[in-house]
Parts: C-alpha cells; structure tokens; sequence
C-alpha cells in the first residue's frame, strides 16, 4: 500500500476531512505557459484542447482521478503569473466523497 | 456552473486594475508570479491599499506599477530609489516598495541602491532579476552568470556578474533575502517581513525569462526554468551573504541572510534634524543624536564578520 493510500484509509477510519478546493479558471486571461499544471501537487489538472480569445490552452480538470482530489493547497493561485487560476476553499460534503472531491469550473468555454 | 468568465472575480482582483488585464508579459515569465506573491502578502497581513505605494523603473518589470489598483509611480530608468525615498520622507505614514528589475536597479541605478541601503532608508526593495535586459531584447546585464549567451554575448558572457545579496548586505541593508519565483509560499512570508520592517529590506527574486535569456540558453521552457531554480536552491538562513554567489549550472543558495533588529532609519535622522530639540541642542548633544549612523555600520560588520550558524529552514517535502 502506498504511503498515499495508507493516509487516505487513515483520513477514512478516523473521518477527518482533508480540505477541497473547486478550481476555478479565468480562461480568457490564460497564456498556457503550464506552470498549474506542472507543479499542482496532486496533478489535478491537464491542458484542455479548447483554444481561449488569445489562442492558448486554458488548464482544465482531468476527469476521473483516482487519488487527484484539489485539497486547497492554493499553489497554482500564487504561481500562476496571469491572475487567471484561482481556488475556493470547500467543504468536504460540499463536493461529494473522497473520489469525486475536486470540482472545475470554466468560464466561457 | 458559471457561464461566463467575465463573471470570475480573482481574490486579488481587489488591487488590481483589471481592465488592463492580460498583462504585457510572456507566458510563463516570473514578474507576474513575484507580483500575485506580493498582492498575496499585502492580502495576509490586511493592509490598507490606501497606504501602499509602489514604485517601479523602466523594464519589464517596471510595468508593473501600471497593474495594481493602488498609488504608483512609474518613474524614470533607474531613478525608483530616489523617488521611494522622497516619498518616504514627505510622507512617513505611506509604506513604500520598490518593484524593480535588476537591470533598472543595479545597472543604471546602481549608485541610488547602494547609497539607500548606506542611509538605511525606510523602503523595501524587491528585485526581479532575470539575467538580462529582456524588455530590449536579451541583452548582457550586470546580472548575466559566467559563460551565458546573450545577443551581446554570443560566445558566452565573460564577466563575472554582481552578488546582488552581498553587496546589499555589505552596504547596509537592515533585511536580506533571495529566493526564485518557485518558492512562491516562502517568497510571500519574506514579503510579508520586509513589510512589517522597518529601514531598507531588500528582496532578490529570482525569475525565469523564457523568451530573451532561456530562449538562448537551454531554458526555452518556464517549467524547465523552474525545475532547474528548485533542483538547484539550498534553503538555508544566515549564510554569509559574500557566499551566495550565483554561478553556471551550481548550486546557489536562497533564504534570508540579514535580519538585524530596527534600526534609526533616514527619514528619522532627517526628521530629526527639522526637529526644535535638535536644532536648540548644543553641538556636542547633536552628534550624540546622530551617532545612530555609526551604531548601524558598526552592528552590521559584526554581523558579516560573525556570522550565526546557518539554519535549515523546513522539512523534507517539495521546498516551496
């Protein structure tokens, strides 16, 4: 078992709540430079195939993670040079069990 | 779901003027994380916008004075420092930083810095350094490591560049930090001290330039930019500043190398000298008034020359 599940059973056993975050994307002010996505720690993002007003790829959520669940770290927030990525602290029942915790929200599209 | 994304309001929206978003610079480049970091450390200690000022010079990052929603002046080419420092001094209530790039504070304004570090102005500095000239095209800068390519270094920079850390520390600075635009948690609680300091702080950060100095030299890429500033960092404080030289393809240490206790500061040996108490004073009274001046110079060798024990800073984990 890894080190990662082991918590995960551990956070389950003793119902503590781990913090979720929804994500949120500006997608017009994106310039896809990948930093979001490259340094979220729990890899919960992915560049999406949809072009915004300038011809980037905005960073989407990936869909099904098994362990991929935003835990409101806020890292992609503070890195992310263009104001366009930020994150809302939820609560756990807010978004649903374990599995299913991360949620995205896009503008536009 | 929100339909649009007009609709999103970012948290730091609020000292942004955001009609003039998306920002000028390159995806990717390291000016707009070091300034989401400051946004996020005036944001944590709940300042008033109100009393905020930021300056910046000429360069890339000196627009980004023209970004935040709050007093701002975008001075003349090197010219930030005198204008922080007559703005301090005219009004002491203001908290005054300096937002600048390396090449803006180091080269052409090179003498401004090391003479208000020398004062013990009461501003806070904040230093972009990217290597290189980026806004006019990629050029070799005081900063430039040993070896790097530049347009006007094509077979590799010959000269070595400025310890920007060392010598704000040599010539005085009250609070000294590095740290690249990777170590953004770390980056935002040393903002977050030189703003509740007073007397000259003065923060290095470190930032990937993708387009005019990584584009020449192996760094196309701001993730690979990164992952070279977070493999190559040693987080550790009160290393010997003189030490913390940056060179090729070495590592280099980040962290906080000068802290001392507050200090008297300019802007109150100039108040000082407008003062009745002094100006009735007898001569002999006045210079034991203004000896604060040597009291600085004298506790700041001490410190270079004995030096505390370098201290690990954190744990294991991801370093930023």
């Amino acid at each position: 078992m890894s080190s990662e599940a082991k918590i995960i059973k551990l956070l389950r056993d003793h119902s503590l709540a781990l913090p979720r975050g929804r994500v949120y994307v500006i997608e017009d002010r994106c310039k896809g430079c990948g930093l979001c996505i490259e340094f979220c720690p729990k890899k919960v993002l992915h560049q999406s195939e949809r072009f915004n007003a300038k011809g980037y790829h905005p960073p989407e959520l990936i869909e099904e993670p098994p362990l991929k669940v935003c835990i409101a770290c806020k890292f992609c927030e503070m890195i992310c040079p263009d104001f366009a990525i930020f994150v809302e602290e939820v609560s756990a029942e807010e978004v649903g069990g374990m599995e299913e915790g991360a949620e995205c929200t896009n503008g536009g599209g | 779901m929100i339909a649009n994304s007009h609709d999103l309001e970012h948290p730091m929206d609020k000292y942004l003027r955001t009609d003039r978003l998306p920002h000028v610079w390159c995806p990717g480049c390291g000016i707009g994380t070091v300034l989401s970091c400051y946004l996020h450390a005036v944001d944590n200690l709940g300042l008033d916008k109100d009393k905020l000022v930021m300056v910046s010079g000429i360069g890339c990052t000196g627009r980004a004075a023209g970004y935040v929603d709050m007093d701002s002046f975008h001075t003349t080419h090197g010219r930030a420092i005198p204008f922080a420092i007559g703005l301090k001094a005219m009004k002491p209530e203001l908290n005054v930083t300096v937002f600048s790039g390396d090449g803006d504070l180091f080269a052409i304004g090179g003498n401004h810095i090391i003479h208000a570090a020398r004062r013990n102005a009461d501003i806070n500095v904040i230093c972009i350094n990217n290597y290189n000239y980026g806004m006019t095209g990629g050029q070799l800068a005081p900063t430039t490591p040993e070896t790097a390519y530049t347009t006007t270094s094509p077979y590799g920079n010959i000269e070595p560049p400025f310890n920007l850390v060392g010598l704000m520390a040599v010539s005085g600075a009250v609070y000294v930090a590095r740290w690249t635009s990777i170590h953004v948690r770390r980056l935002t609680k040393s903002i977050e001290e030189a703003l509740e300091k007073r007397g000259f702080c003065f923060i290095e950060v470190l930032a990937p330039c993708p387009t005019a100095f990584g584009r020449r030299n192996e760094m196309r890429d701001p993730v690979e930019s990164l992952k070279y500033f977070k493999e190559q960092a040693i987080v550790k404080n009160f290393v010997n500043p003189l030490e913390a030289t940056i060179e090729p393809n070495k590592k280099f240490y980040v962290g906080k190398f000068v802290d001392l206790e507050e200090e008297m500061t300019f802007e109150d040996r100039l108040w000082l000298m407008t003062s009745e108490e002094f100006l009735k004073a007898p001569s002999k009274k006045r210079k034991e008034m203004i000896l604060g001046v040597r009291r600085h110079v004298k506790e700041h060798m001490e410190v270079l020359l004995h030096t505390p024990e370098p201290t690990e800073e954190g744990g294991k984990g991801e370093g930023v």
